[in-house]
């Protein structure tokens, strides 16, 4: 009896070369999707739930004011204020909004406010803020919060 | 001469490709965050000029959160946020019928009272509990679902007539009170 000797035609190797295409998709998702952090965070900031949410529309009109406790323990354990990138006293709000209507110049008066605020933060230093941007005549203010779902 | 065996193409080593696109991908992952630009809008008041508005007390629906994030509204103490909400709606929709409760909902007006000891945390919720029940009343006073009066677009003509409709039927009118020091 003769025994055939199967020749076997398919390939071993798997052809990798769409694996690059596939991760470069990814690479641009990210890329489009996401924002380079503007400032680094001296403060803890995990935002608050809330459902109804309204989205900032126009980026360039929008200043982020960030309270929360200071994460370097040198800088005591209260709540502070963070703008750009330094921890500031509550009065010196005024003085950091001025500068920040400046810049935008004619459209100074539509400034939008974000403050995001930890949300283990109590409310009396958020009333303080709250009264220098009322003193500092930007009254559109934007609490930072994430997406809850609503079950009923 | 020898006949010169047709040359295959010559193939490329693609294999690093992806470890250079991995790379750049765990680059970008790492330092960079997804926009996420959302939150609570409010309008505060303007810096007061000393103006006592007279409001009658019918009128004011107050809601108290003491430093143990407990919530009094209307003398009422609240463990649901949900049973506050149909407190609020009943109370802005009352036109007048109950004498406790406002003449009309343009002129009802919720005070929002928190102690320097509230967390924030649980007044966002309350503003939110607050919004949403303003929401749903503006969606029925133009008699539209819940679902699709929120995703009205008010870049649109139409649309934005209905929006502009609703706040002037039911304004949404809710006032920080100065926090309490204890």
């Amino acid at each position: 009896m003769a025994t055939f000797k199967k020749k076997t035609k398919t390939k071993q190797d798997i052809p990798t070369s769409a694996l690059p295409d596939i991760i470069f998709m990814l690479l641009f998702f990210f890329m489009i999707a996401t924002t380079f952090r503007e400032s680094e965070l001296l403060v803890k900031n995990s935002l608050p739930q809330a459902s109804e949410l309204t989205k900032l529309e126009k980026k360039s009109l929008v200043s982020y004011i960030y309270i929360g406790e200071p994460t370097d323990k040198k800088n005591g354990t209260e709540a502070r204020i963070q703008v750009n990138d330094v921890l500031i006293s509550t009065d010196q709000i005024v003085q950091h909004v001025i500068s920040e209507k400046d810049k935008l110049g004619e459209d100074g008066n539509k400034i939008t406010m974000s403050l995001k605020i930890d949300k283990e933060a109590k409310m009396g230093i958020i009333s303080d803020v709250r009264q220098e941007l009322r003193e500092a005549n930007a009254l559109k203010v934007n609490y930072a919060a994430n997406k809850k779902l609503r079950l009923d | 001469m020898l006949k010169k065996k047709p040359k295959e193409a010559p193939e490329i080593n693609g294999g690093a490709m992806a470890d250079i696109a991995f790379l750049l991908l765990i680059f970008f992952l790492v330092a960079t965050t997804i926009a996420s630009d959302k939150g609570v809008t409010v309008m505060l008041p303007p810096k007061a000029e000393k103006t006592d508005v007279k409001v009658k007390e019918r009128n004011v629906f107050n809601i108290i959160i003491n430093s143990q994030d407990m919530i009094l509204a209307q003398e009422e103490q609240i463990n649901d946020l949900g049973h506050m909400r149909e407190m609020v709606k009943k109370f802005v929709l009352n036109q007048g019928k109950d004498s406790k409760s406002s003449e009309s909902p343009e002129k009802a007006i919720i005070s929002l009272k928190t102690d320097r000891g509230t967390s924030y945390d649980m007044y966002i919720s309350v503003v939110d509990e607050l919004k949403l029940a303003y929401a749903e009343m503006r969606a029925a006073a133009v008699g539209l679902p819940l679902e699709d009066f929120q995703n009205l677009d008010k870049d649109k003509p139409a649309q934005k007539e209905k929006l502009d409709k609703a706040k002037d039927l039911i304004p949404y009118k809710v006032s920080d009170a100065e926090p309490t020091e204890i």
